[in-house]
């Protein structure tokens, strides 16, 4: 059995969510942002006239942030709670992976990634986080500004 | 099965639209009279629930909608005379059939409840005429006619999911958008067919964003609807005589509207019919007819709708109205005193206000007027009430067509965009310290003198935390009908904006009402008025506490003005103060670290006043100017730099974080000063215990 996975960057590890949850992939956009928000918003923005909450991916999962003028993708995906887009570093490929290559990511790893993450995809060289659309655009364990 | 739930659907929704022109209709019996014309149509429809209820084997709905047809049936050929008890009861029936027909929408069964009492009662109303006559022999006739009736219908209108609208009504804003963005770029561009086309365009989008916001207009007939009723079982219960005379009902408004004004329309009528309308007896000995009228009205005026609802009951009584919101400490006795009459009869808007001599069911719950003032503010309208004692009170509501677009102030504040509803907006101001148009501050609290009156100052971009307290333009906006000023860069253009949900995950956020798309096809966040004067702590319940305190103070009470620390100006109430006196400053003495003065063969406790409101250090003055006070039986002596005036204190106090020790600030002798809290201060030296 195989999932199709649509893969991309951040800070040099590898992610992924379901393709079938991928509505489209957009250049960098011009984003306004909210302040108030929680710091993983990014802020909001113009997809044909449906106004998208962004969400740094970075700021999402407590990674480090990105240089100001480093260049981002947006991933927008069809959640249960809607249009978001995620920006993420750059974008892979959408592969096909094994569920016999998947895992659960190991207690020890922190709660903040964790709760995030469906699991690992053991690929040769590295490891492929999935990630739980849902989980990752709630607001449920929301860090405030 | 999808078929069969839509047809299921399609049986609530006729049904419930059934009992609706059912309950219509046999109040309208009793106002006008039965025709036979209208006890056909009521029958007819009664059968028609009955029938359809049959057809899904709902029995138990089948069952009451016959006795209630049978009862009616023998009204329609004459058998029984219509009586208030037979409309009352097939009330009724209306009522449990509605109740039924939520645990169809809910379990898909009528329920476990036979109705067996009502059923009852019908069948007593039904059997106490004449009995001789022989049963109608063309029952089955008339099921006919609905069909008939029904397909003429249909021809010309057809049932649309709401959410379809809404979305088509979405669409049609963002081709406004995208219009807008080409009108620009056509602006810059030479190919006349192009311009040409585009004004096309532009008439076209135009066009069809009005026939999209008429589709999901509906006339405001289908909330009067249920006035009848609603009035009729108030009267009733009240014991009193009210005819409702409905103009207007055709009269267009976007759903959301409707949604909105239903709640406090509905609340207007029964304040009118409560409070309003006198009993039959008082209104004949006042030489009015038994019967009191009350009259809605609504016709299209400009982007607004009036809705006008006039009764010829008592009016409201301004001396009344007064002593109530006195009572209530709603307003001071000073400027009670100044009111003219429709601004006391406003007060019934006032919140907390209530006049109800004894409290009803109805209404007078305290949670009255106002709830319909700020619901009608909310969704831009506003409210005005006109009263003659003893003929009568119109209130006038004015409301705007639709919800999802409104005009709206485009403001910028630390380089970001943003939409303030025009609602809001009172006015405009530009600050110019050149000439004199500038930022004071009470305690490091800016705020601006606008005619006179103490406004609090919000920097927007520090209140968001994307900026400091910088910007030149203050726009004065209305919370709660108090005006706050909030600082931005600058202001724009007013825009016609598409007011849009912000999703799920930011909607939480205090401060914001919605987000728009701009002309350039930016997203711009719409500042919620409310929402700011909430994070700036301008929230009402901070000054309830403020407008106590205010009575407390200004009773036309006379003030010392004096000067602390250089240049700050403080006021203390002339009433605890004992004398002001003059004394060398080789005179103080000092008993267990602390200052004193003999004083009439006592020792007067010292305190700097300037040293206590945290002012700052001044060089110390010879003579000492010290104000004699009384706290708690002791005097108690207030060091200051030097005496100003003595004035009749007529301005208003307002708080904006005030530090402890002051009550507040007000415009005394043309300056901001600060009235002192002499008791408070006591209490911080230790001179007292402040428990009085």
């Amino acid at each position: 059995m195989t999932e199709q996975v649509c893969s991309f960057e951040l800070a040099g590890m590898t992610f992924g969510v379901a393709a079938v949850e991928v509505q489209e992939i957009l250049r960098a956009q011009p984003i306004t942002r909210v302040p108030l928000a929680d710091a993983a918003t990014a802020g909001l923005m113009n997809l044909r006239g449906q106004i998208v909450t962004t969400i740094d991916l970075r700021a999402r999962l407590g990674l480090p942030r990105r240089a100001p003028d480093a260049c981002h993708l947006n991933v927008v995906i069809r959640s249960s709670e809607g249009v978001f887009s995620l920006l993420v570093d750059s974008i892979g490929d959408v592969v096909s992976l094994d569920r016999e290559a998947f895992d659960f990511v190991p207690e020890n790893v922190p709660a903040h990634f964790r709760d995030l993450i469906a699991g690992a995809y053991k690929l040769p060289d590295r490891l492929l986080f999935v990630l739980v659309v849902d989980r990752v655009v709630s607001h449920s364990n929301g860090e405030s500004s | 099965m999808g078929a069969d739930e839509e047809i299921l659907q399609e049986f609530l929704v006729e049904g419930r639209e059934n009992l609706d022109r059912l309950e219509r209709e046999l109040v309208g019996f009793e106002r006008d009279g039965a025709t036979e014309e209208s006890i056909g149509a009521i029958f007819r429809t009664v059968h028609t629930v009955k029938g359809t209820a049959g057809f899904f084997g709902f029995e138990r709905l089948q069952s009451l909608a016959h006795v209630a047809e049978t009862l009616l049936a023998k009204i329609r050929d004459g058998e029984l005379p219509l009586t208030t008890d037979i409309v009352s009861a097939q009330l009724a029936v209306v009522d449990a059939c509605r109740l039924m027909f939520d645990w169809v929408e809910q379990t898909g069964t009528d329920g476990d409840d036979d109705h067996l009492a009502l059923k009852a009662r019908l069948e007593v109303l039904a059997s106490a005429g004449p009995t001789s006559v022989e049963p109608p022999v063309h029952v089955a006739a008339p099921a006919l006619d609905p069909m008939l009736a029904d397909a003429e219908r249909v021809e010309t209108t057809i049932r649309v999911d709401v959410h379809l609208l809404d979305k088509l009504m979405d669409l049609a804003g963002e081709l406004v958008l995208a219009r807008n963005q080409l009108l620009k770029l056509a602006a810059t561009n030479r190919d006349s067919n192009l311009v040409v086309s585009t004004q096309r365009l532009d008439l076209i989008t135009s066009e069809l964003q009005d026939q999209v916001m008429k589709t999901r207009m509906q006339p405001i007939g289908s909330v009067w609807n249920k006035l009848p009723r609603v009035v009729r079982d108030l009267s009733g219960e009240l014991g009193k005589q009210v005819r409702l005379e409905l103009d207007g009902k055709e009269t267009g408004l976007d759903r959301s509207v409707l949604e909105a004004i239903k709640d406090p329309l509905t609340h207007i009528i029964r304040n009118a019919i409560d409070h309003g309308i006198e009993t039959p007896d008082v209104r004949l000995a006042s030489g009015k007819p038994a019967e009191g009228l009350l009259r809605l009205r609504a016709i299209h005026e400009g982007g607004h709708v009036l809705v006008e609802i006039a009764d010829d009951g008592a009016g409201i009584d301004p001396e009344r109205v007064l002593a109530k919101a006195l009572e209530r400490n709603i307003i001071t006795l000073e400027r009670a005193a100044k009111l003219t009459i429709e601004e006391a009869q406003a007060l019934v808007f006032a919140p907390g206000f209530s006049t109800a001599e004894t409290v009803t069911n109805i209404s007078g719950r305290g949670v009255g007027m106002d709830v319909v003032k700020t619901n009608i503010e909310r969704i831009g309208g506003a409210v005005q009430i006109e009263s003659a004692p003893g003929s009568g009170t119109t209130i006038r509501l004015k409301i705007p067509l639709t919800l999802a677009i409104i005009p709206a102030l485009i403001v910028s504040a630390a380089g970001e965009r943003y939409a303030l509803p025009q609602s809001g907006v009172l006015e405009l101001v530009r600050l110019d310290p050149a000439n004199g148009r500038k930022v004071e501050r009470i305690d490091n609290t800016p705020v601006y003198r606008l005619r006179d009156e103490l406004l609090p100052l919000v920097y927007l971009p520090q209140l968001l935390g994307i900026g400091g307290a910088t910007g030149t333009t203050v726009v004065v906006l209305q919370n709660e009908g108090r005006p706050f000023g909030l600082v931005v860069d600058t202001a724009q253009d007013t825009e016609e904006i598409v007011v849009k949900p912000i999703g799920k995950r930011l909607r939480d956020i205090v401060g914001y009402a919605g987000a728009t798309i701009l002309g350039d096809g930016k997203v711009a966040l719409i500042l919620d008025v409310r929402g700011i004067a909430t994070l700036a702590g301008l929230s009402s319940t901070k000054r309830r506490d403020v407008d106590e305190r205010r009575d407390d103070i200004i009773g036309g009470e006379r003030y010392v003005i004096a000067s602390v620390g250089g240049d700050r100006r403080v006021a203390i109430s002339l009433d605890s103060v004992v004398r002001l006196e003059q004394f060398a400053a080789a005179d103080i003495e000092r008993a267990s670290g602390r200052e004193v003065l003999q004083y009439r063969d006592r020792l007067l406790p010292l305190i700097r006043l300037g040293d206590a409101l945290g002012a700052m250090p001044a060089p110390p003055t010879d003579p000492v100017h010290v104000i004699v006070y009384t706290c708690e039986e002791r005097n108690l002596g207030l060091v200051v730099d030097g005496i100003v005036d003595v004035i009749d204190a007529l301005a208003a106090l307002s708080t904006i974080d005030a530090q402890a020790g002051v009550m507040g600030s007000a415009v005394l002798g043309g300056k901001v000063t600060d009235v002192v809290d002499v008791t408070a201060i006591a209490v911080m030296a230790g001179y007292a215990s402040g428990a009085m």
